[in-house]
C-alpha cells in the first residue's frame, strides 16, 4: 500500500488545475479557452487515475476507514481535516472522479462563452465533490456540503437557459434551507458530545427524544438534496435550465449527496430515530415514486422528464437504505452508482440532439434512427437501464432493494414495483416518440449522428452500465463488508433500546 | 501618589497618543500651507499603526485611575479591532477625498478624535468614562455624517443622527442616573459587587439597565432602535459610512458585553430576555428590510442589522464561549465590511459615484477582479461555507446551542437563508445580467491593496485561522473569566 495521501491529492489537484486555468493569459479568446479546457480535462483524467488507484488499493475485507488522513485543524475545538473512506464511499468517490471528465467533454463545443470561468467551476465542484464523500469530520463534511452550492449556483445561472436565474435562486435557496438545520444538528452534536469526528459520533448514543430531533434536522437537509417528495420541485427547475453539464454532474453526484447523508449520518448516528421514522419515509418514497413517475408520464420536455424521473429512481434509493438490511441498502447504494451513471447518460443524450436542433420539446422530434442509428443504440442501452431491465445496471440495484423492502415490509415492495412498470412507460414512450417514427421537422432531415468526441465520453458509460448490470460482484464484494457493518450498527442501537425498555 | 499617577498615566497611553496626536494633526492641517488632505490622512494612519504598538506593549494591567478605566486583554483586542477598522477605512477613503469635495484636513482628524472615544468606550469602567467616551465618539461621527457640507442628503443624514442620537445619549444617561440613585455607585466593580449579592435589588436598577440596554442597543443599530441606519448610512459620504459600518460598531458592541457581564452580571436572567429580543429582531429584520432595497448603501445597513443580530446571538449566550465567538464575528465582520465597501467605493461612472445594485450588471465582464471579490465578500457575508463568514456565525451559533438556546440558534440559520437571497441577488446581477457600462478606470491605487487583502482574507479564513481563534479565547477569558451566576431575584418572578 503506498502511504502517499490520495484522498488530499484527488481534492487539491483539482483545485491546483483550476488556479492554472486562472492565470492562463486572456490575450486570444480562442486560445485561453481550449487551453482552459485541456487543462480541465487532463486534470479530471489524473484525479480520476488517482481514485481508481484507490479503488485497486482498497482492501474490502475490513469495515474500517482506508486511506486515513488526519490532522489538527481549529485545534482551539477539537475539529480535524480527518478523511477517510469504505466501501460504501468509495464508489461515489470513483462515480464523481468518472463524470467530471466526462462533463468537460460534453461542455468542449457547447460553451463558448467564459469558458476559463465556466473550467474552473467544473474543478472546484469536483474537489468539492470528492471531500464530501470523503470527510470524516463533520464540520469538514458540512464545509464542503454546502460549498458545492457556490459553483453550481453559477453553473446554473451563468450558462443556463432562458429561466436560469429563478432556478438558480430557487436550487440555491431550497438547499440552503435545509443545510442550514444540518448545521443546527451539528452543533447540538457537537455540544452532547464534544467531538465532530463521524466515527465517534456513530458510538455516541444519543437519547431517544434527541435522536428524533436530529433526525428531523438532517432529514431536512437529505431530503432536499435527494430529494423526497414533496421537496423535489427545485429539481426539474434546475436539470432543465442548467447546461448538459450541470445536470449530468447534478443527477450524477449531486443528489446521491442525500442518500449518502441518510447512511453516513442518519442511520448510525441515530438508528432508533431512522426505525421510528422508517415508515414516514416508505411513505414519501412511495408517494414519489408512483406520482413522480407519471408526473414524468405527461412532459413535454425530455430534461424534465428524465429528471421526474430521477426523482422516482432516488425513491428506490431511500426505500433500499431505510429498509435497513443488507439487501436494502446495498441496493440502495447500487441503484445511486447505476443512477448516477444511467441518468447522467441520458441527460447526454439529450445534450446530443439539443446541441444540434437547440429544442428539448419531445414533439419536435421523431423518426432520429434513420440518420442517427449510433445514437438510437446508445440512446436505447441507456433508456432500457433506466427502466431496470436485466442484464443492465438498473436491474441489479432495483432488484436489491426490492428483496430488502420485501423483508421490511411487503405493502411497500409492491407498490414500489408498480414504480418500475410506469418508469417503463414513460421511458419507452419517450424513446418511441424521438427515436422512432417519421421525420416531423424539417430540421432534422440534416441531422448528424454523434462524432467522435461525444462516442468517446458515451462508451466508458456504455461499458459501465452493462458491466455493472452482468456482474456486479465486483462493486458488491467491496462495500459487503461496510455495509454488514452498518446493519450491525443500527441493529445494534436499536436492540439496546428495545432491552432498555 | 507621584508613581501611582505615572503608572496610572502609563495604562492609557495609547487614549493619551491618539489624543496629542490628534490635536497635532489639527495644527499640522491648519499652519501646513498647501493642501494637507492627502498627508494628514497619511498621518492619521501612521498614529494609529503607533497606537496599535502602544496598545499592545503593555496587555491588561488592570484598572487604572481608582477604577474609571480598565485595561485588560479583551480591551486590547477590540482596541486593535477598532483600528484596523478606523485605519483601513481611511485610506479607502482617499480616493474619495480627492475626487468628491471632501478635500478638508479635519476629516481624517475626527476619525482620530472618534477614535479616541472608542477607545474611552472599550476601556470604560465606570458609567462616567462610559458616557465620555460614548459622547466623544459620537459628536465627531455626527460631524463626519454631515461632512459635505454642501450636499443635501449629508446634512439631512448628520442632522438625523444627531438627533436621534441625543435622544439614545439622554436615555442612556437617565438610565445611569437610575443605577446611581438605587445602587449607589457608578463604578462597574462595586456594582457587579452590589448586583451581584442580589441585596440591593430593585425595580430602579432594572428600569435603569433597561434605559442603557436601549442607549447601547442604540448605538449598534440593534431592531428596534435601527431606524435612523438606513438614511445615515444612504446619506453620509461613502467613506464615512463605511467607518460607520465598522468600528463604532464594534467598540459599542464591546461596551456593551462588558456593560453587561460585569456590573450587570448578576441580572443575566434579565438581561438575557432583552438581547435575545433585540437579535432576533435584528436578524429578521435585517434579512427581510433588505430585499427591497434598491441602493447598495440601503442594502448595507440592512445587512449590518442583520449582523449585529447574529453577534447579539453570542452576547445572549452570556458565557465566555459566547464572548469568544462575538469576538471572532467582529473580527470578521469588519474585514468583509472594509472589502465590501472598497468596492462601493470603485463605484463610480462618468466621473460620479453611483449607488444603485443596478449599476452592477454585468460587473463580471466589465471588471472581473471587483467582481469576484464582491462576490466573495456576498457569500461570506450569506454565511456560505468555506468564506469567513460562516466561521463567524459557526461560533456565535454553538455557544448558544451550548447554552440551550436552540430557538435562537434555529431562528438564526432561518433568518441567514432569508438573507443569503439578498446577497445572492447582488451576484446574480454581476455575474448573470447583462453589462452596463463600464465603472470609470483606475478606481484608485488605495483602494485595490485593501480589497485584495480582505478578500484573501475572507476566501483564506479556513486554512488557518489559529492566531485569531487564540486571541478571541484570551480576550473572553480576560473579560469573563467565570460563568455569571444569575442572583435569585424574589422580584419580577
Amino acid at each position: 500500500m503506498i502511504d502517499a495521501p490520495l484522498l488530499s491529492l484527488a481534492i487539491f489537484l483539482p483545485l491546483v488545475g483550476a488556479a492554472f486555468i486562472l492565470v492562463i493569459r486572456n490575450d486570444d479568446e480562442a486560445k485561453a479557452a481550449a487551453n482552459a479546457r485541456w487543462t480541465a480535462l487532463w486534470t479530471s483524467l489524473v484525479v480520476l487515475v488517482v481514485t481508481i488507484a484507490m479503488w485497486v488499493m482498497f482492501d474490502p475485507g475490513t469495515a474500517e476507514f482506508q486511506f486515513v488522513e488526519q490532522a489538527p485543524w481549529i485545534p482551539a475545538y477539537g475539529i480535524q481535516y480527518y478523511l477517510g473512506i469504505d466501501g460504501i464511499s468509495l464508489f461515489l468517490i470513483v462515480l464523481a472522479a468518472f463524470l467530471t471528465p466526462v462533463c468537460i467533454l460534453c461542455s468542449w463545443e457547447a460553451i463558448q462563452t467564459r469558458v476559463k470561468e465556466y473550467m474552473i467551476a467544473f474543478l472546484v465542484m469536483e474537489a468539492l465533490m470528492v471531500g464530501v464523500f470523503s470527510a470524516l469530520d463533520f464540520v469538514l463534511f458540512y464545509l464542503f456540503f454546502e460549498a458545492m452550492l457556490i459553483p453550481m449556483f453559477l453553473i446554473i445561472g451563468v450558462w443556463g437557459g432562458p429561466r436560469r436565474i429563478y432556478s438558480a435562486f430557487k436550487f440555491f435557496l431550497y438547499t440552503l434551507v435545509g443545510s442550514v438545520l444540518l448545521l443546527v444538528a451539528l452543533l447540538v452534536m457537537y455540544h452532547e458530545t464534544g467531538t465532530t469526528s463521524i466515527p465517534e459520533l456513530m458510538n455516541a448514543g444519543f437519547g431517544e427524544d434527541m435522536q428524533r430531533w436530529l433526525w428531523l434536522a438532517m432529514f431536512a437537509s437529505f431530503a432536499v438534496k435527494v430529494p423526497m417528495w414533496p421537496v423535489h420541485t427545485w429539481l426539474p427547475d434546475a436539470h432543465v435550465e442548467a447546461p448538459t453539464a450541470g445536470s449530468v454532474i447534478l443527477a450524477g453526484v449531486l443528489l446521491k449527496m442525500g442518500g449518502y447523508g441518510f447512511i453516513r449520518f442518519s442511520l448510525p448516528m441515530l438508528p432508533e430515530a431512522s426505525e421510528f421514522f422508517a415508515p414516514f419515509i416508505f411513505t414519501l418514497s412511495i408517494i414519489a415514486i408512483i406520482y413522480t413517475s407519471l408526473v414524468a408520464l405527461v412532459q413535454q420536455d425530455m430534461k424534465k422528464l428524465i429528471a421526474y424521473s430521477s426523482v422516482a429512481h432516488m425513491g428506490f434509493v431511500t426505500i433500499g437504505i431505510f429498509s435497513m438490511n443488507q439487501q436494502g441498502i446495498e441496493g440502495g447504494i447500487y441503484q445511486m452508482l447505476s443512477h448516477g451513471v444511467v441518468s447522467a447518460a441520458l441527460f447526454l443524450c439529450v445534450g446530443v440532439i439539443y446541441d444540434r436542433i437547440h429544442t428539448r420539446e419531445i414533439s419536435h422530434y421523431g423518426g432520429l434512427v434513420n440518420r442517427m442509428p449510433r445514437y438510437a443504440f446508445i440512446f436505447m442501452v441507456f433508456m432500457l437501464a433506466s427502466v431496470g431491465l436485466p442484464g443492465t445496471s438498473g436491474f441489479v440495484g432495483e432488484f436489491l432493494v426490492l428483496v430488502g423492502a420485501f423483508q421490511a415490509n411487503t405493502w411497500v415492495a409492491l407498490l414500489a414495483t408498480t414504480g418500475i412498470i410506469l418508469g417503463a412507460a414513460y421511458m419507452l414512450w419517450l424513446y418511441r416518440r424521438v427515436v422512432f417514427g417519421e421525420f416531423v421537422h424539417e430540421d432534422l432531415k440534416t441531422i448528424v449522428d454523434c462524432n467522435k468526441r461525444e462516442l468517446i465520453y458515451f462508451v466508458p458509460l456504455l461499458i459501465a452500465v452493462i458491466i455493472m448490470g452482468v456482474w456486479p460482484a465486483p462493486f458488491l464484494d467491496v462495500m459487503h463488508v461496510s455495509v454488514e457493518h452498518l446493519v450491525d450498527q443500527v441493529n445494534g442501537g436499536t436492540m439496546l433500546a428495545q432491552s432498555a425498555e | 501618589m507621584h508613581e501611582l499617577l505615572i503608572s496610572d498615566l502609563n495604562a492609557i497611553l495609547p487614549e493619551l497618543w491618539l489624543a496629542l496626536s490628534a490635536m497635532g494633526m489639527l495644527m499640522l492641517g491648519v499652519f501646513t500651507k498647501r493642501n494637507a488632505t492627502r498627508l494628514t490622512v497619511w498621518v492619521a494612519v501612521a498614529v494609529f499603526i503607533v497606537a496599535g504598538f502602544l496598545v499592545h506593549l503593555q496587555p491588561g494591567s488592570g484598572s487604572v485611575f481608582d477604577g474609571l478605566v480598565i485595561n485588560d486583554t479583551f480591551g486590547d483586542f477590540m482596541k486593535t479591532l477598532v483600528l484596523l477598522g478606523a485605519g483601513l477605512t481611511l485610506i479607502l477613503s482617499l480616493g474619495f477625498i480627492r475626487r468628491e469635495g471632501m478635500d478638508r484636513f479635519e476629516f481624517p482628524v475626527l476619525i482620530v478624535l472618534a477614535t479616541l472615544g472608542m477607545f474611552v468606550m472599550i476601556s470604560a469602567n465606570d458609567l462616567l468614562s462610559l458616557y465620555v467616551g460614548l459622547e466623544m465618539q459620537s459628536l465627531a461621527l455626527y460631524v463626519c455624517a454631515a461632512f459635505q457640507r454642501d450636499n443635501l442628503r449629508s446634512s439631512e443624514a448628520g442632522l438625523k443622527y444627531f438627533v436621534l442620537g441625543a435622544v439614545a445619549s439622554g436615555m442612556l444617561l437617565y438610565g445611569c442616573s437610575m443605577v446611581y440613585g438605587f445602587a449607589g455607585t457608578t463604578s462597574f466593580e462595586l456594582l457587579a459587587g452590589n448586583l451581584g449579592s442580589g441585596s440591593d435589588l430593585s425595580v430602579g436598577v432594572i428600569v435603569g439597565l433597561v434605559f442603557i440596554a436601549a442607549g447601547l442597543a442604540f448605538k449598534i443599530s440593534a431592531v428596534p432602535f435601527h431606524m435612523w441606519t438606513p438614511d445615515v448610512y444612504e446619506g453620509a459620504p461613502t467613506p464615512v459610512t463605511a467607518f460607520f459600518s465598522v468600528a463604532p460598531k464594534i467598540a459599542a458592541m464591546a461596551l456593551m458585553m462588558r456593560v453587561l457581564t460585569g456590573p450587570f452580571g448578576g441580572l443575566f436572567d434579565q438581561w438575557q430576555q432583552i438581547v435575545f429580543l433585540l437579535a432576533v429582531a435584528s436578524m429578521f429584520l435585517g434579512a427581510v428590510g433588505a430585499i427591497g432595497q434598491s441602493n447598495i448603501k440601503r442594502l448595507m445597513a440592512y445587512s449590518s442589522i442583520g449582523h449585529v443580530g447574529f453577534a447579539l446571538v453570542g452576547v445572549a449566550a452570556g458565557t465566555a464561549q459566547g464572548i469568544n465567538g462575538v469576538a471572532i464575528y467582529l473580527a470578521i465582520y469588519l474585514v468583509m465590511g472594509v472589502g465590501t465597501w472598497g468596492c462601493i467605493l470603485a463605484m463610480r461612472r462618468g466621473g460620479t459615484m453611483v449607488e444603485q445594485i443596478s449599476d452592477l450588471a454585468g460587473l463580471s465582464r466589465t471588471n472581473p477582479k471587483l467582481a469576484l471579490a464582491l462576490a466573495i465578500f456576498m457569500f461570506s457575508m450569506a454565511g456560505i461555507p468555506p468564506l469567513a463568514g460562516f466561521f463567524g456565525k459557526f461560533y456565535v451559533f454553538m455557544a448558544a446551542v451550548n447554552e440551550g438556546l436552540y430557538t435562537l440558534a434555529v431562528v438564526g440559520v432561518l433568518t441567514s437563508v432569508i438573507g443569503a437571497f439578498y446577497y445572492i441577488r447582488i451576484v446574480k446581477i454581476m455575474y448573470f445580467d447583462e453589462p452596463a457600462d463600464a465603472f470609470d478606470a483606475p478606481m484608485g491605487r488605495e483602494v485595490w491593496p485593501v480589497i485584495t487583502l480582505t478578500a484573501a482574507a475572507t476566501l483564506l479564513f479556513f486554512v488557518y485561522s489559529g492566531p485569531l481563534l487564540d486571541s478571541a479565547t484570551a480576550a473572553a477569558s480576560s473579560l469573563l473569566p467565570m460563568p455569571l451566576h444569575s442572583v435569585q431575584t424574589s422580584l419580577l418572578q
